[in-house]
């Protein structure tokens, strides 16, 4: 495939930090008990893939990949206010937000 | 009236009287019951005479259609002809009166209704069962009386004292009838798959047409039915069930465990004459089976000290009988002797059963004695009875047994000895019983003694004409020594009218061997009299207890350890059996088994259920972790 731009060698860079991105975030979902840092992590896993994507698109000189982007951006601030709402009712309700908390739905 | 009317009515009267009794009888009071129940059994009876007369060959009334297939067909119809008019009479004839007995004897007994409605019942079936004619609906009738006769023996299940034994002669006649009714159903499918037809005419026919059919399959079915009979007729093996079966209230024991059910199997070895002729095999099976029927039944008989198991022992020996005379092929002396016997062991029977409602319940002949004096009229009777069932010259017993003698004598002299045996003990535990309830001193103590008394007109009368019956019934078949227009009028009334019964005749003895047989067998029972008389009688030779008696007299007590043995042999190991199947397959294994399988599921789910914790963050935990395994097998997959 032709590459349309010179980010060349650097692809590695882009892509290490997109991945350390996604870690971070994906590790900040798993151990962290607040709701709010929770929808910060999973906001943090979505930009992850949106630079990556951001980063084939320039690589491949494809604009294809960037607006897909767009409807990340969407998507994550409609689920942001989603969320945020969910977790506002969920602390009204046990005066928390701690995630641990909301394991009711088990058995 | 029109032949199929009659049909209908003869049979419905019975049972409308069952419907009428079960449905309504508590409603009622206890004279109506029993009147309703006796005037639809006469009424039939009178019917039934009406058919007598207008016997005219045999004709066949179909009803209706049971089973319809392409290839073959059964249907509800009846056949009318000598043989099945005969035992109709005998059923509705004897069975009236013993309706009427029951009326006196069963008076103070609370399941009033329900006694007449079974025995209203049972006169149904048993009609249902020789006016058949086809084997099923015999064999609809067979399993009626069957169930009648289980109801009826377990009639007084409720009982403190003999409740639960009463149960048990139930189930165990039930059980034992089931056996020979195995046989018959076996049968019943043989003929099916034989002659497509279960028609006794059908089946006649094309035998006759085609000689050759299948001998050994006739030797199987022949050997179906006899089992059936044996069970029905209390023959060896499966007799032990009849002398259990006096259990139950004694006119069920006179009606249905001696003058009528148990000739069923008799009836159905008649009415299938043409298939044993076939089997000659199976005919001297039957031959075997009835002699030592006869004999052992009648040894046991000696040393009983229950009035009615006396008698029911002595059932089984007449039957034995019976079947010693099938086996000769001599069918109509058979039931020659199945017409007399119901007279007379009728008779005793109620005659039992007035002494025992006299007695207050009491069974036990060595709690009797002198009798005669506080029941003339049952004395009486009774001895008319026992004299006739002891083969006293110019009774009917002397007449019946005399033709059964003359049989033997003709084809086999061992036979003829045994019976000679056999009907010797006869007249000796018969004598022993008369005399020693009857005769003598009282034993039952001064109390039971002033309450003894003479039983109502509702029993003494049935008594009356049953004597009358045992004392003449040997007019039906005179042996023609002198008035040789008057001879042998059931042998010839029955081949005549019967089906197969036309071509064989029976052997009649010329007048000196006639003769010489007839003083032969007077003498013996004669002597058999005398001896009694003085042993019994003027020796006051009474019962002994259990401990005082000899060596053969305790194997006759003990019923020659029949009920032991077949205790041993079958009853344990089954439940043993059961046991193992109940206690440890079922249990231990089986449920064990399943049990095992549901706990495994369930502690497997347990495990897996754990995963669903409802913490967020692990279920998260899981899916990366999943992913990551579908990813890291995705890269093994392309570097492989």
């Amino acid at each position: 495939m032709q590459v349309a731009s010179n980010i060349g060698s650097s692809l590695d860079f882009y892509l290490f930090v997109s991945i350390a991105l996604f870690a971070i975030g994906a590790i900040g979902a798993m151990t962290r008990k607040n709701m709010i840092v929770l929808l910060m992590c999973i906001e943090l896993m979505l930009n992850a893939v949106n630079l990556m994507l951001v980063t084939f698109s320039t690589f491949y000189g494809n604009g294809d990949a960037q607006i897909f982007v767009f409807f990340t951006m969407v998507v994550a601030a409609a689920e942001a206010t989603v969320g945020l709402s969910i977790i506002i009712m969920a602390y009204r309700n046990l005066k928390s937000i701690d995630i641990d908390m909301y394991n009711q739905l088990k058995n | 009236m029109p032949l199929d009317l009659t049909l209908i009515i003869v049979l419905s009267l019975p049972l409308l009287g069952f419907a009428v009794n079960g449905i309504f009888g508590k409603m009622l009071s206890k004279k109506l019951v029993g009147s309703i129940a006796t005037i639809a059994v006469f009424t039939s009876f009178i019917l039934a005479t009406t058919l007598f007369v207008r016997l005219d060959g045999t004709q066949i009334v179909k009803l209706f259609n049971i089973v319809d297939h392409d290839n073959f067909k059964i249907n509800a119809s009846f056949q009318i002809d000598a043989l099945s008019v005969w035992m109709s009479l005998i059923i509705t004839g004897i069975g009236s009166l013993i309706h009427l007995f029951s009326i006196g004897y069963m008076s103070n007994d609370e399941g009033y209704y329900k006694f007449f409605s079974y025995l209203n019942l049972f006169i149904f079936s048993m009609l249902i069962l020789v006016l058949g004619s086809n084997y099923f609906v015999l064999f609809f009738g067979w399993e009626g009386v069957g169930l009648c006769s289980y109801l009826l023996i377990s009639f007084h299940y409720n009982d403190k004292h003999k409740g639960v034994a009463n149960s048990l002669a139930g189930r165990k006649a039930f059980i034992m009838n089931r056996i020979g009714d195995g046989g018959l159903l076996l049968g019943l499918f043989m003929l099916l798959g034989q002659f497509n037809s279960l028609e006794y005419l059908e089946i006649g026919q094309s035998l006759a047409a085609n000689t050759h059919l299948g001998s050994g399959a006739m030797v199987f079915i022949a050997l179906c039915l006899f089992i059936a009979a044996t069970g029905k007729s209390a023959q060896i093996p499966l007799f032990t069930w009849l002398p259990d079966a006096m259990a139950g209230p004694t006119p069920v024991s006179a009606l249905i465990h001696a003058a009528t059910m148990v000739t069923a199997g008799i009836y159905l070895l008649v009415r299938s004459n043409f298939l044993f002729e076939l089997a000659p095999s199976i005919k001297d099976l039957v031959l075997y089976i009835g002699l030592a029927t006869t004999l052992l039944s009648a040894f046991i008989a000696l040393r009983q000290n229950d009035i009615k198991k006396i008698l029911a022992y002595s059932t089984v020996s007449q039957l034995g009988l019976m079947f010693v005379a099938l086996g000769f092929g001599a069918y109509s002396v058979a039931l020659f002797h199945v017409t007399t016997h119901a007279f007379f062991k009728a008779l005793l029977f109620l005659g039992s059963g007035s002494v025992i409602h006299g007695m207050h319940e009491e069974q036990d002949i060595r709690k009797m004695g002198g009798l005669a004096k506080l029941m003339p009229i049952t004395h009486f009777t009774f001895l008319i009875g026992t004299m006739a069932i002891s083969g006293i010259p110019l009774f009917s017993g002397f007449f019946s047994k005399d033709e059964i003698m003359a049989q033997a004598l003709h084809h086999n002299i061992w036979a003829y000895s045994i019976l000679v045996v056999a009907v010797s003990l006869t007249a000796i535990y018969m004598f022993r019983l008369y005399f020693l309830t009857f005769h003598g001193n009282f034993r039952g103590g001064e109390n039971l003694k002033s309450k003894v008394h003479e039983s109502g007109l509702s029993m003494t009368l049935p008594l009356a004409i049953l004597a009358i019956l045992s004392v003449f019934g040997g007019i039906l078949n005179l042996p023609g020594l002198f008035f040789k227009g008057s001879a042998h009028w059931f042998d010839n009334y029955l081949s005549q009218g019967t089906f197969g019964l036309e071509h064989i005749h029976n052997v009649h003895l010329d007048f000196n061997a006639a003769i010489q047989l007839m003083i032969f067998a007077s003498t013996v029972a004669l002597g058999i009299l005398v001896w009694a008389y003085f042993v019994y009688f003027k020796k006051g030779n009474l019962a002994k207890s259990d401990l005082e008696l000899s060596s053969w007299e305790k194997l006759s007590a003990s019923k020659l350890y029949f009920d032991e043995a077949y205790n041993y042999l079958l009853v344990n190991p089954l439940i043993k059996l059961s046991d193992f199947t109940g206690k440890i397959l079922d249990i231990k294994i089986l449920r064990n088994g399943v049990y095992a399988i549901a706990d495994g599921v369930l502690n497997t789910a347990n495990l897996s259920r754990r995963w669903q914790s409802g913490f967020l963050s692990s279920y998260l935990f899981w899916m990366i972790f999943g992913l990551i395994l579908f990813i890291a097998f995705y890269i093994l997959k392309i570097s492989i």
